[in-house]
């Protein structure tokens, strides 16, 4: 008899338990992000695909076409061309990486020796092409710069290829 | 108001306008908690509910009102026709003729009968009769288990509900529910016939079949229980039903243990509204807390617990009241 109450009590304690959590729950504030209108920050360590790194002192990229990114690359993903501007520098002419294929495995961010790619946190990927997925770096560099009111940096153009030898003389056999 | 009563008569005219306020009511009552079940159940989960149509989605059961309306009606093959037609009537009828009698405030009571609580009660059980001819005459399997179901346990849960609801009765000596509010002028009932309040919460929660009670709909076992094979507003109809079902019992909760219309300041028909709206927010709570309970638990939990604990609470009313 006296477990009988004991467990009716122990019971409608239990239910009250319960039900306190799900107004305390009820209360809180709501963790939903209404997607189109709200967005996330992403947090730092996200790997969206790699970007530039803007230098804050000269408000440009550091890179110097060294193709190691290009070489390391697992899935040779990286399209990147040098152009020398003087005896010294080597500045990209273009820099386009086929993100589809990207793995995000990190080597060319790792092996860059001046520090010149780090990750996006960019996650707004969706296309309609497979062209979609290829993201130019130079064009990306300069639209952030445009957003932060620096100027832009020009995307120098490859010296156009010396013209193929004639044919008459290649077919000679 | 005036030409009505002249055609049809004092009482006829009061009838008809009753009716149609009721209706309205009805419909208007049933988007509204439609609207506020899923406002409360997404809070509960962190999350906002519906949002897009209108002011934080308010206008969002109006909508999925217009696209079940204008959804074909379809009549699986093998049903049985007249009672399948039938079910959703027969449970939507007694569920409008439910508030002839219930006292809104002082005034704005459509008839008061000295056999309120009674028709109340009588109207409720017929609903058991509408969801056995809905689940038999869909012959669906899922639909039969959900109305075996669903018969087993509103028999079960009928019996303590009436028991509880007679001590207060007992302590009125009424079942007139205008006489049950004018006897709680100086307090409410809850205060002496606690127990019995909760008793009827727990009885009024497995009539209108919610969670956790909810095995004659169980989603996640029988697809939709007794309507499943309804579509269209048929099964708007059964929707509106269950949703006025809840109304109903939270009203009568409210006449019997919280006071009726009475409250300081605002008019009365505030205050009941209040009142039920609050019990039906207590209900919906239960809903997104509590897991279903299995049907042997639910059975045991009927003639173990449920009817001794209303059959002593009664018995304790009647030797109070006796030895006073």
């Amino acid at each position: 008899m006296i477990n009988y109450f004991k467990e009716i009590l122990v019971g409608f304690w239990s239910l009250l338990a319960g039900m306190a959590v799900t107004i305390r729950y009820f209360t809180k504030p709501i963790v939903t992000v209404q997607y189109p209108r709200q967005k996330l920050t992403m947090s730092p360590r996200y790997r969206g695909h790699t970007e530039f790194v803007i230098d804050e002192e000269t408000r440009t990229h550091r890179c110097i076409a060294c193709e190691m990114c290009n070489r390391i690359c697992p899935s040779q993903l990286i399209s990147l061309q040098g152009v020398k501007v003087d005896a010294k520098k080597k500045l990209p002419s273009r820099y386009i990486i086929a993100y589809q294929y990207c793995s995000l495995c990190g080597l060319c961010v790792e092996v860059c020796p001046t520090k010149a790619l780090k990750w996006s946190d960019e996650y707004l990927l969706c296309g309609f092409t497979r062209e979609d997925s290829e993201i130019d770096l130079l064009r990306r560099l300069q639209d952030q710069q445009y957003a932060k009111g620096w100027p832009l940096t020009p995307i120098p153009r490859p010296k156009p290829e010396e013209p193929a030898p004639a044919k008459g003389e290649e077919v000679k056999e | 108001m005036e030409f009505l009563t002249q055609m049809l008569g004092a009482d006829v005219a009061r009838m008809v306008v009753g009716l149609i306020a009721i209706i309205a009511l009805v419909s208007v009552n049933a988007l509204f908690l439609i609207w506020m079940e899923r406002k409360v159940a997404a809070h509960m989960q962190l999350r906002p509910g519906p949002m897009e149509v209108g002011w934080h989605g308010a206008v969002q059961t109006v909508a999925d009102a217009v696209k079940l309306m204008g959804k074909e009606l379809i009549t699986p093959t093998d049903v049985d026709r007249p009672v399948y037609h039938l079910a959703p009537i027969v449970i939507f009828l007694p569920v409008l003729l439910s508030f002839l009698v219930i006292p809104f405030s002082q005034t704005l009571i459509i008839r008061d009968m000295n056999v309120g609580v009674l028709l109340i009660l009588a109207f409720a059980s017929l609903t058991v009769l509408a969801i056995l001819m809905a689940g038999w005459a869909s012959n669906n399997k899922y639909s039969v288990l959900g109305a075996i179901r669903s018969v087993a346990q509103t028999v079960a849960y009928e019996i303590p509900l009436l028991i509880t609801l007679m001590s207060p009765i007992l302590m009125v000596g009424s079942f007139s529910l205008a006489d049950i509010v004018a006897a709680q002028e100086r307090y409410w009932f809850v205060l002496t016939q606690p127990l019995a309040f909760i008793l009827y919460i727990v009885c009024a929660t497995a009539e209108t079949n919610r969670a956790p009670f909810d095995l004659p709909e169980a989603e996640s076992e029988l697809v939709a229980g007794f309507h499943t094979e309804y579509s269209g507003m048929k099964f708007g109809l059964f929707f509106l039903a269950e949703y006025t079902n809840m109304f109903i019992v939270s009203a009568l909760a409210t006449i019997f243990f919280l006071g009726g219309w009475r409250g300081p300041f605002l008019p009365g028909i505030f205050w009941f509204l209040i009142k039920v709206y609050a019990i039906i927010f207590l209900l919906m709570w239960f809903r997104w807390t509590f897991p279903r309970v299995r049907f042997d638990q639910l059975i045991t939990f009927a003639w173990k617990i449920l009817i001794p604990l209303a059959f002593a609470n009664l018995l304790i009313t009647a030797l109070i009241m006796k030895l006073r």
